[in-house]
């Protein structure tokens, strides 16, 4: 049901701009509520259905719903082409695909997941990193081939008790993964913009030394131009051959083509990767190596926080179309 | 070293003997020098006989063995032909938690003392545990063949997970190991139950009296008590339909904690949503309906291997016996 404070002049539900694969069920609850102008489902350039868009009647966009790391880039160019956006809302807790600098020039207001799926991101990123450890697909993979009879006992794993995680960005993500490894006896240290004066974990000043201390990393940070590759061949070495690396960020927070070699060369221990530089591209030496655990970009939804975000994302749309605060507006 | 208490001395002067131990179970090679160091060691698997034969002549050697160290869950059981065999046995130290590979009846009826592999694997047994869990909640696994096999470039996202904050968590059993599930289920905020021989006062989860209870008011059950009389096949055909079609089972225990059969009906026919397990009833045997199922994640038996706990176990193992050789209490006794 259209919100009343919400409708246009005309009596018409307002539009709003969408850019998601088609199908995604959030699209059913925005069609009860808004005039949806789908990029996808159009097959247009973007040009062409930026400029449609433009013109459209009996209103233009004032919103748009945008896709985290997908069909396109906020840009200069993209607000230029359709002045009547006001309000973007990303379905990811990333922004990296919005210049934020940009949007705030023009006065555009931005708005991201929040910490809608925080919690199943962490739980996700604990789960990689229990696999690695403790080898549970390629364990998983052994039985399933029916080499349990055949082969025997099953090479052993790493207990997690006394494990130094190194976490790369302590915001909402790197918090909630912190807090479930400390309950399995892990020693917490942490990297970020700035210290955190409320919590206990050991505070490492540059990744390199956060990486020379740990046993396990994990890139729990946003993607910008500080933090592109922010994971580079050094830290890397710094890691070491009994490191392993857990990436539930963005694929380009960790330099991919040196990480492939290091475990190529068994340089770092090995590594579990919900991101990739090149989605749904992965490495094709990965696909054969039994100590990485490799999930297709799947950290990020679970049923019940899909619909969490569909409420949230509708919450912010219609919060913007009736002059209200964002509920969960992105500062840049 | 060789513990000096445990050493006989010889009446010719001869540097002083080492107590004999029987050894049934296959140890790497560092827990094997260990107990040599301390211990005349007469290793079963090495010996390649039956083991009645073995047992037999290990029953009248010139000095014959004490102790013995006893694998857990395989097919050796010590009963009373085993015991009969050896009588100079007097302390079987089990390097599983487990026991139920022990007559402790029978034990206890000649005054044998029995020890087991205490808290050792406790930590990594929940681990294991809460990975499993979120295995199948979060399909990792699956979706890790998704990619292997090439298919996220051609078939877009995997299907979606479920996420564990809020769901129920019925733990079968809050012993050492429950109690550590329990722990760090807390921190990923999920419910705890359990249900146990008997309530304990010192936590604060939920106490439900019996297994089937436990199963429908859970979203996950836990199995991770000891196999005994009582407990086999506690999870049984009606549990399952307690725990219902969107409930998930893991299995830490032992695989008869579950009847096998049962749970793979159940799974085929969509009467419960998915199972992590790291036990069978027949291992190394894994039904074969199961490795088509992409909503059960299998192991082989691997929750207490690490190789952190291997060399906790060999100085647990060792402690116990020096413990009972030089006539003191054992360190993490069974009792009865």
């Amino acid at each position: 049901m259209a919100s009343s404070a919400a409708a246009t002049a005309s009596g018409e539900p307002p539009a709003i701009l969408f850019f998601r694969r088609p199908g995604a069920p959030f699209n059913a609850a925005l069609r009860q509520r808004f005039r949806v102008l789908d990029f996808l489902a159009s097959g247009e350039p973007l040009p062409v259905f930026l400029a449609a868009a433009a013109a459209a009647a009996p209103d233009p966009p004032r919103a748009a719903v945008v896709m985290g790391g997908g069909a396109a880039r906020v840009d200069a160019a993209f607000l230029d082409a359709l002045p009547s956006l006001r309000c973007l809302v990303s379905t990811a807790a990333g922004v990296d695909h919005i210049d934020l600098a940009e949007c705030a020039r023009r006065g555009v207001v931005v708005a991201n997941s929040g910490t809608v799926y925080s919690a199943d991101v962490a739980d996700h990123a604990v789960g990689l990193l229990i696999d690695v450890l403790r080898c549970v697909s390629a364990a998983e993979r052994f039985v399933r081939r029916g080499l349990w009879p055949l082969q025997g006992d099953f090479p052993l794993g790493s207990k997690l008790a006394g494990r130094r995680v190194g976490i790369i960005g302590l915001g909402n993500i790197g918090s909630l993964i912190a807090k479930r490894l400390e309950a399995f006896g892990c020693i917490i240290h942490y990297n970020s913009r700035r210290q955190k004066g409320s919590v206990s974990y050991k505070y490492f000043p540059n990744v390199h030394d956060l990486a020379s201390e740990s046993d396990v990393l994990v890139v729990a940070c946003a993607l910008n131009k500080e933090t592109q590759h922010i994971v580079n061949k050094d830290v890397l070495e710094a890691l070491g051959k009994e490191g392993i690396i857990i990436n539930i960020s963005r694929g380009a927070n960790i330099d991919e083509g040196e990480l492939v070699r290091a475990l190529n060369e068994g340089r770092i221990a090995g590594a579990g990767l919900d991101v990739f530089e090149n989605e749904p591209a992965v490495p094709a030496e990965l696909l054969s190596m039994n100590n990485v655990v490799l999930t297709p970009h799947s950290a990020v939804f679970t049923l019940e926080s899909r619909s969490d975000l569909c409420d949230q994302m509708i919450g912010n749309l219609e919060a913007f179309l009736s002059g209200k605060p964002l509920l969960t507006p992105v500062l840049p | 070293m060789a513990s000096a208490a445990a050493a006989t001395a010889t009446a010719s002067g001869e540097p002083p003997s080492l107590p004999t131990l029987l050894l049934i179970r296959r140890v790497d090679a560092s827990f094997a020098a260990a107990l040599r160091e301390r211990f005349s060691v007469l290793d079963f698997f090495a010996s390649g006989e039956p083991l009645p034969a073995f047992l037999a002549a290990a029953g009248v050697a010139p000095d014959p063995p004490r102790a013995a160290i006893v694998m857990g869950g395989g097919p050796v059981r010590v009963d009373a032909a085993f015991l009969d065999a050896v009588p100079s046995l007097r302390c079987i130290v089990s390097t599983a938690a487990g026991v139920d590979h022990i007559d402790l009846h029978e034990c206890a009826r000649r005054g044998v003392a029995v020890a087991n592999s205490g808290r050792v694997y406790s930590a990594d047994v929940a681990d294991h545990a809460v990975g499993l869990l979120i295995d199948v909640l979060r399909r990792v696994s699956a979706a890790e063949r998704f990619v292997r096999r090439g298919l996220w470039p051609v078939q877009g996202d995997y299907p979606l997970g479920s996420k564990l904050g809020g769901k129920r968590v019925g733990i079968i059993g809050l012993g050492n190991i429950g109690s550590l599930i329990a722990k760090r289920l807390e921190a990923f905020g999920c419910v705890i139950s359990y249900n146990s021989r008997k309530s304990k006062d010192s936590v604060s989860y939920r106490y439900i009296p019996n297994v089937y209870d436990l199963a429908s008011e859970s979203d996950v059950l836990v199995v991770a008590c000891a196999l005994n009389k009582e407990t086999r096949h506690i999870v049984n055909k009606d549990v399952l339909e307690a725990l219902g079609k969107d409930g998930v089972i893991i299995n830490i225990g032992r695989g008869a904690n579950i009847d096998e059969v049962e749970l793979i009906r159940a799974l085929k026919e969509g009467r419960i949503a998915g199972a992590g397990l790291d036990v069978f009833e027949n291992e190394s045997e894994v039904p074969t309906e199961l490795f088509s199922m992409d909503n059960v994640v299998m192991t082989p038996h691997v929750a207490v291997c690490t190789s952190e706990s291997r060399s906790d176990l060999r100085d647990h193992t060792i402690g116990n016996l020096e413990a009972f050789f030089s006539g003191k209490p054992l360190l993490t006794p069974v009792l009865l």
